[in-house]
């Protein structure tokens, strides 16, 4: 490392979440983009987490047991 | 209260079926993976979702709408469940939910970057990821091992990772309905995602991880 500040990609990759949910601070966003912009292998470990958040979103819920749905109007008709 | 809930609690005040019905299916899986996190048992799960519905139209004509209808349910939820671990002798572990990052739990396997002492390049990739196929990503096998992968997650980490990522819901409404502050919700998601990321790219890439 060059820069005393600089992230590792080991330290980078415990960032990724702060990162896509804007919650780094301004000091913090500089140093996660300016070592993802040297380093193709932290955009690939990126990507892959954007792959599994995508994969993640397609999966589906648990249906509601027809039973239980009929005990809970029933009660709701009460 | 907010104008969304306004018409869903006037007509479920009112007696409408629909309304009720379309509120059970939509949160079910939801309530199901929050309940887990206090009491694991699926068929315990389901009853404290069942007791949780029927509290929730004992007290519908009490309900004032300082919080949203949602927060308002899953925080019957939570206490619910809370009271039915209690009864069945069950300790709910100090850290479920508020103190999630007490013991550390990297990301990424630490064997997977070059040491710290590394006279060059110390925390690098030595082992770095690689580009999945783009083609297979969505492949019925692949959903199906993402699917394990999230069930065998600890609880709290499940629970935030299916309101989050399956259900869509945002960060604060998972704050609000689980009493979760935002780096605590911050970091169940990421451990999450990051055990979920490996058993993605160990079934895509194996050669990789």
């Amino acid at each position: 490392m060059t820069d005393a500040e600089a992230l590792s990609c080991q330290e980078l990759v415990e960032l990724v979440t702060d990162y896509l949910e804007d919650a780094l601070g301004s000091v913090d966003l500089r140093r996660f983009e300016d070592h993802l912009g040297d380093c193709g292998k932290c955009q690939q470990y990126l990507a892959q987490l954007r792959q599994t958040i995508r994969v993640t979103g397609t999966l589906t819920a648990d249906d509601l047991p027809p039973e239980l749905e009929e005990a809970l109007l029933a009660a709701f008709r009460v | 209260m907010e104008p969304a809930d306004e018409h869903v609690v006037a007509a479920l005040r009112a007696g409408d079926e629909e309304t009720f019905r379309r509120l059970v299916r939509e949160w079910h899986s939801s309530l199901l993976r929050v309940a887990q996190i206090f009491v694991p048992s699926r068929p315990v799960a389901e009853e404290v979702v069942q007791e949780t519905w029927l509290r929730v139209l004992g007290a519908l004509e009490r309900f004032e709408g300082r919080s949203s209808l949602k927060t308002w349910v899953f925080r019957i939820l939570v206490n619910t469940a809370k009271t039915r671990a209690q009864r069945e002798g069950r300790t709910i572990p100090f850290s479920a939910l508020q103190d999630p990052g007490r013991v550390p739990e990297p990301a990424v396997e630490p064997e997977r970057f070059l040491p710290d002492d590394h006279d060059r390049f110390p925390g690098h990739w030595a082992s770095p990821p690689r580009a999945l196929p783009e083609e297979r990503l969505l492949a019925a096998e692949t959903r199906a091992e993402i699917a394990a992968a999230i069930d065998a997650l600890p609880a709290n980490q499940r629970a935030v990772i299916a309101l989050r990522d399956v259900q869509g819901w945002d960060a604060d409404e998972v704050c609000n309905a689980l009493d979760l502050t935002e780096v605590n919700q911050r970091v169940l998601l990421h451990r999450a995602r990051a055990k979920v990321r490996r058993a993605l790219e160990k079934y895509l890439a194996p050669e990789a991880a």
